[in-house]
């Protein structure tokens, strides 16, 4: 756990980036700092690290004050992943991600059976390893800041804006693998962007910043978009809020009607269109969020959504009337 | 060694050998270099940065340039046409072109491609491309490259005196032969103090023709 | 020209010798001198301005001065070699001083950063980090500091002691062509020498060097 305790920083020249923050990030999950550029989220993050120093207040890990602890020895423990990755340009791939591992003290061909371990399990081919950066594409790059922060296997992980520099097609593509990644290891990430919806997918906690360094709120994606605690983060998390938090509700008690005559269905059951010769446009299963099935009861072209089980067999349809209902007797529930 | 050599009034009245008269002609020769120097070197250099043609000449012109001893250029002109100031110009000219050279080459490449790609977007035409954008950018470097062309060739125009010219060498060539160290060390502060000065005339040129955005 | 050749052999060898150590011991010397300047005007930013400055001069003072005085500041003899050394070392500190400056303020904060951020001390994140992605943009500045030096020495000459420069001043003094051009001739072959022997040590040495400006 990452405590906060009163901490305040106030840059020389007078401007407060972080103004009595009392915060804790739970072990084991990720916790995203979001909020307006300026409004301290990389000071607060830098601070953990002892990169800044607080003004005043303690920041601890696992009950220790970071402040007493030396400060390589502190960093080395503590993954940490920028923007643009911050590679060393004159060393490959396998040896960046080996550096930590042999600031601690191990042998070169430990380090990097270590390091080759790491840049397969960030999803990167074995022929990148002696590469240098300059000959990867920003995604991998990014990738092989991801593997380098976990060469030492740190119990905490610091993120600032580590998906923000690449294109959105490779950014969904890093955001699945992260998911993955910390669904397998399990670390204490404090992660800074300034993308709400990056926030609400990778957070388990999200922390939003005001400007002049206040808390807004903090809470979990879903009581961020369904009670947002004043205007300032109704408007931050956006107007479409109501429809994005239909992504946390699952579809599993979601009432389904029998197969219609009209859904045409191939030899094992599956669906294959409208007897008007129109797609289905998808489906969903009961695991999916009521978001996707609203998605799919609105763009379908006759205004129904179509369920499948595990093996891809159509069981269950849902008109859209039904989806309204549902939503009306969800809110009633709230 | 002392003083006395410079601050005697006798040395700074307007005869020949004061030294009015040696800083005058000290700086007739560096001018005169750096004026050939820059028309030789800076379409050169501005066309080899431009088309990106020829990039390995200009890159190693620099050090080849730089590798001519001035010394014994100065002597083989001197050897072959006699003396005057044409050898003289010669030697300080070869010393002068590869920092322009190199300097507009690298002003050139140093422009963001994507600054030069939306003024033709604009529908500039390629010469106002040229010397309304790209010349206004490339200017900071390419005047640096200018200052050190001029600290070096005042430097070494005091070689001038070895072959019997004037110059500010003159100071350290004759107080070195009649073992005069005060004259020498006059030679050599005027020598500084004006590669000083002069740098700061063109520091300030250049606050005044840089456009203040490329500060 | 033959017959010059043959007959000066002896003289053109020991010439070439002596310009040879009177150019290199000094880069030498310089460099390791400059490599702590250099770093100073990067780890105290303030002094990086005044450590520009105080080059540029010395820079400026003439060669021909400096050799001229050294033997009266350091008390040597005005045809000790050593004078030739010192002046061209205190030129390549100055060169390379800004050089080494330079070449540490070229390296992207944000790769030093990430240096800090892993745990690294500042020395040895010195010399794992910054130096060694420093190395191009001050190898650059080694090889002017070379190819100056060689072409410095000869000036020394005209107080008795410059290498190659005595075959100028010889030719120059009896108007005889051929020792000028024999000494102008090595004089540039050893600077091109020495300034391809870097690059090729620049080449090995930085082997990232060859992809960077290619991918983003
Ligand atoms: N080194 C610094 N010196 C002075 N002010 C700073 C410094 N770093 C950040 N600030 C100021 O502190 C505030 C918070 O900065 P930062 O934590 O980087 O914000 P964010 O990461 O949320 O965009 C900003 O107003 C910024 O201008
Ligand atoms: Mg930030």
């Amino acid at each position: 756990m990452i405590t906060f305790d009163d901490v305040v920083k106030v840059y020389p020249g007078g401007s407060t980036a972080v103004d009595h923050l009392s915060l804790e990030l739970p072990t084991g999950k990720t916790t995203v700092f979001v909020g307006p550029s300026g409004c301290g989220k990389t000071t607060s993050l830098r601070m953990i690290n002892r990169m800044i120093q607080p003004t005043s207040g303690r920041i601890l890990i696992d009950g220790k004050d970071v402040a007493g602890q030396d400060e390589a020895e502190l960093r080395r423990g503590i993954g940490y992943v920028i923007q643009h990755a911050g590679l060393f340009p004159h060393r490959t791939v396998l040896d960046n991600v080996a550096t930590v591992p042999m600031l601690l003290g191990k042998s070169r061909r430990e380090a990097r059976a270590v390091a080759a371990e790491l840049l397969e399990r960030v999803g990167l081919a074995t022929e990148f390893a002696s590469r240098y950066p300059a000959q990867l594409s920003g995604g991998q790059q990014q990738r092989v800041g991801v593997a380098r922060a976990l060469a030492a296997d740190p119990p905490v992980m610091l993120m600032d804006e580590p998906f923000s520099a690449v294109d959105p097609v490779v950014r969904e593509g890093l955001h699945r693998e992260f998911l993955r990644l910390q669904k397998d290891l399990g670390k204490t990430i404090a992660m800074v962007t300034h993308d709400i919806d990056e926030a609400i997918k990778l957070g388990d906690v999200v922390v939003i910043f005001r400007q002049g360094g206040h808390l807004a709120q903090v809470g979990t994606p879903q009581e961020l978009l369904e009670h947002p605690a004043d205007e300032f983060v109704a408007e931050f998390v956006g107007r479409d809020r109501g429809v994005r938090s239909l992504s946390f509700d699952s579809a599993a008690d979601l009432p389904v009607r029998p197969l219609p005559a009209d859904l045409v269905l191939d030899d094992a059951g599956r669906p294959a269109g409208w007897s008007t010769g129109e797609s289905t446009g998808g489906t969903f299963t009961v695991a999916d969020s009521l978001r996707l099935v609203t998605d799919l009861a609105i763009s379908s072209p006759v205004g129904i959504a179509v369920r499948v089980d595990d093996h891809g067999k159509a069981d269950g349809v849902v008109p859209h009337h039904d989806l309204v209902d549902h939503l009306a007797a969800r809110r009633g529930r709230k | 060694m002392n003083l006395n050599y410079l601050f005697d009034p006798a040395h700074w009245n307007l005869e020949d050998g004061s030294i009015p008269l040696l800083i005058l002609s000290h700086l007739w020769y560096v001018v005169l270099a750096l004026i050939i120097g820059t028309i030789i070197a800076l379409p050169i250099g501005l066309y080899i940065g431009h088309t990106g043609r020829g990039s390995f000449l200009a890159i190693n012109a620099g050090n080849a340039g730089r590798s001519l001893p001035t010394l014994g250029l100065l002597m083989l002109m001197v050897t072959l046409l006699g003396l005057g100031l044409t050898p003289v110009l010669i030697a300080l000219t070869v010393l002068v072109i590869p920092p322009i050279l190199t300097s507009a080459y690298a002003g050139m490449r140093s422009l963001d491609p994507r600054v030069v790609d939306a003024a033709r977007g604009m529908g500039m035409r390629p010469w106002q491309v040229l010397t309304k954008v790209e010349l206004p950018m490339a200017l900071p470097v390419l005047i640096s490259g200018f200052r050190s062309a001029a600290l070096q060739v005042v430097a070494t125009a005091t070689v001038a005196a070895a072959v019997g010219l004037n110059g500010l060498g003159r100071l350290l060539i004759d107080g070195l032969a009649v073992n005069d160290y005060s004259r020498v060390l006059a030679g050599a502060i005027v020598v500084a103090v004006l590669a000083v000065l002069l740098d700061l005339v063109l520091a300030l040129a250049q606050r005044w023709i840089v456009s203040p955005g490329l500060r | 020209m033959s017959s010059y050749l043959s007959n000066n052999w002896d003289t053109i060898l020991t010439a070439l010798r002596q310009h040879i150590w009177l150019a290199l011991v000094p880069v030498v010397l310089g460099f390791v001198i400059a490599l702590p300047i250099g770093y100073l005007g990067v780890r105290f930013p303030r002094l990086y301005h005044p450590l520009v400055n105080v080059c540029g001069v010395l820079y400026s003072i003439p060669s021909l001065a400096l050799f001229v005085f050294l033997p009266v500041l350091l008390g040597t003899k005005i045809l000790s070699p050593l004078n030739i050394v010192v002046a061209l070392t205190i030129y390549t500190v100055a060169l390379l001083s800004r050089t080494v400056a330079d070449g540490l303020r070229s390296v992207d904060p944000l790769v030093v950063e990430s240096a800090t951020a892993m745990g690294y001390r500042r020395l040895r994140r010195l010399v794992d980090v910054q130096l060694p992605v420093a190395l191009p943009v001050i190898l650059a500045g080694l090889r002017v500091a070379t190819v100056a030096n060689i072409s410095l020495v000869s000036v020394g000459a005209l107080i008795g002691v410059g290498g190659l420069g005595q075959l100028f001043t010889r030719g120059f003094q009896l108007f005889y062509l051929e020792p000028i051009i024999v000494g102008i001739v090595l004089s540039v072959a050893l600077a091109g020498i020495a300034d391809l022997t870097i690059v090729l040590i620049q080449r090995w040495i930085t082997p990232w060097t060859r992809f960077q400006g290619r991918t983003a």
